[in-house]
């Protein structure tokens, strides 16, 4: 009795026993993940660096500093009145307010741990002013001084400038770390698809006999590349979403506010993660047809 | 349908192994070609299906000039040419019915289509109950036959078959000379070389014999005492 034909077809090329089939996989996999890694670090370090942009900008901070009894100064709740006077006088200014212990002892937190608290601890009185227009920064600082001694006036925008600069490093060693990562992808596709194209050069030529053409044949191996990768990527990003919940975790385990919280990473975040398997496999497609072009032109 | 001009054809730095080969074979034609091994018989048909490139003179197929054809029209001329390999040339991971049906997929047929063509011509050639089979599974006689359904499933305009009938017993060679014949008469042209004597006197079609890499067409009439 006759079989039912074949319904399922399979490739012209026999590519799926090549030695080079589970090399390219796990290759794949290293790959991405590694190139996951960069991308959430960059994607960690931008999101940190907005976060604190965002909250800062626009901001000042007073800090008035306990001062040691010989120094004879006033106590530190009238020099805080005092600098709160000063402020509320100066033009530009909309709002000072004191931070209360409570929120000094959050603030260093990441620091001094849940010890900041403690009522002991010679804590200094910050003052967060909130500008609506351009404050001269060095006069207000020296009529501070001068209103409250131990007091000083911090603008963010050196520190902030400093942070800026860190986190454009951050993004750039990221884009090399990715951009290397790519190279040596496309590297390893050449030469897996070269070797596919020595190893089954006889098939390739009888398909060329029989009529078919260049693209015909760069299809076969394009095939092949995607299932390879696609399923090395999503192995590769399986293994860094591992590797990032265990660090999130860990650093969650420090109750450090100060490192940023992987758990709540914003829907962009984790979909610029997801697509690094789709951009590996669509690389290494674009890749194996290149070569696959490339080296039949020099085939009759 | 086929012209050489003065074809010589050397591979690399070695020796002429066809020289001044002229011939023209019109459109619905029957040619057998003969000669004894190492007559070129080969070569001259790997110059016809566009696997070589001749070192001199003019060939023109489907009354285009070959030296001027583009590589990229090369695979739609191919694919009006049907081959029977010497050695079969089938693909080992592939089934019967998945071979046969490379030349219909390579045109871009719908995959129901192909499906129903290949199965249809896989049963004329007996082998209805080895479609899923894969080559390595059949006999040196079947093989030659899924080549051959490949060879003519797209109904090739030109037909080349190398010793098609050099591995069956004469009654299966008889069947697939007269498959051959079925084609030629839907005006497919064909060439089948050929060391048969016996198979090839059966039949009143010109001869193409090679001797010492040149060329001799024999009429009909003639080529029954060659």
């Amino acid at each position: 009795m006759a079989l039912p034909p074949l319904t399922r077809r399979n490739s012209d090329l026999p590519l799926a026993k090549d030695p080079t089939s589970r090399f390219l996989m796990w290759l794949t996999a290293l790959m991405v993940y590694l190139a996951a890694l960069a991308l959430a670090g960059a994607l960690l370090v931008s999101d940190m660096t907005r976060r604190w942009d965002s909250g800062l900008a626009g901001g000042l901070t007073v800090q008035i500093m306990p001062l040691p009894d010989s120094a004879h100064a006033a106590p530190l709740e009238e020099r805080t009145e005092a600098a709160l006077t000063v402020l509320r006088s100066t033009p530009g200014i909309a709002t000072a307010s004191v931070l209360s212990s409570g929120d000094v002892g959050r603030l260093l937190e990441p620091w001094l741990g849940k010890e900041a608290a403690d009522p002991l601890l010679p804590m200094p009185r910050l003052i967060d002013v909130m500008t609506n227009g351009p404050v001269d920064t060095a006069a207000l600082s020296a009529r501070l001084t001068s209103a409250a001694p131990g007091a000083t006036l911090d603008d963010h925008a050196v520190w902030l400038a400093d942070l800026r600069r860190f986190a454009g490093a951050m993004h750039l060693a990221a884009l090399g770390i990715v951009a290397l990562i790519g190279g040596a992808g496309v590297m390893a596709v050449i030469f897996a698809v070269r070797s596919g194209l020595a190893i089954h050069r006889h098939v390739v030529e009888l398909l060329h006999l029989m009529g078919a053409t260049d693209r015909y044949v760069a299809r076969q191996f394009e095939s092949h590349v995607i299932g390879l990768t696609l399923r090395g990527g999503m192995t590769g990003l399986l293994l860094a979403a591992g590797t990032l919940g265990g660090i999130g975790h860990a650093a969650a385990g420090l109750h450090a506010s100060l490192l940023p919280d992987l758990t709540t990473s914003p829907w962009w975040a984790v979909a610029a993660l997801a697509a690094v398997p789709l951009a590996a496999c669509l690389l290494a497609a674009l890749t194996a047809r290149w070569t696959v072009l490339r080296t039949l032109e020099s085939m009759p | 349908m086929i012209r050489f001009e003065n074809v010589g054809l050397r591979y690399g730095t070695g020796p002429e192994v066809l020289r001044d080969i002229s011939f023209t074979l019109p459109p619905g034609s029957f040619h057998f070609m003969t000669g004894a091994s190492g007559a070129g018989k080969s070569s001259l048909l790997k110059l016809m299906y566009l696997a070589l490139r001749p070192s001199r003179g003019l060939v023109t197929l489907f009354g285009k000039d070959m030296a001027r054809v583009k590589r990229t029209d090369l695979p739609a001329l191919r694919r009006q040419i049907g081959v029977v390999f010497q050695d079969f040339a089938l693909l080992d991971h592939l089934s019967a019915l998945d071979n046969v049906a490379l030349p219909l997929r390579m045109g871009g047929a719908r995959e129901s289509d192909v499906v129903e063509h290949c199965t249809e011509i896989l049963r004329w050639v007996g082998l209805g109950n080895h479609l899923n089979s894969l080559p390595s599974t059949l006999s040196g006689g079947q093989q030659q036959r899924v080549a051959i359904a490949r060879a003519v499933i797209n109904r090739p305009r030109l037909l080349l078959a190398d010793e098609p009938t050099g591995n069956v017993d004469d009654g299966i060679g008889m069947r697939l000379l007269y498959l051959f014949e079925e084609l030629h008469k839907l005006g497919t042209t064909v060439v089948i070389a050929s060391h048969n004597e016996a198979l090839i006197r059966r039949f009143e079609h010109p001869r193409l014999m090679l001797e010492n890499g040149r060329l001799h067409v024999l009429p009909a009439h003639a080529s029954r005492w060659a």
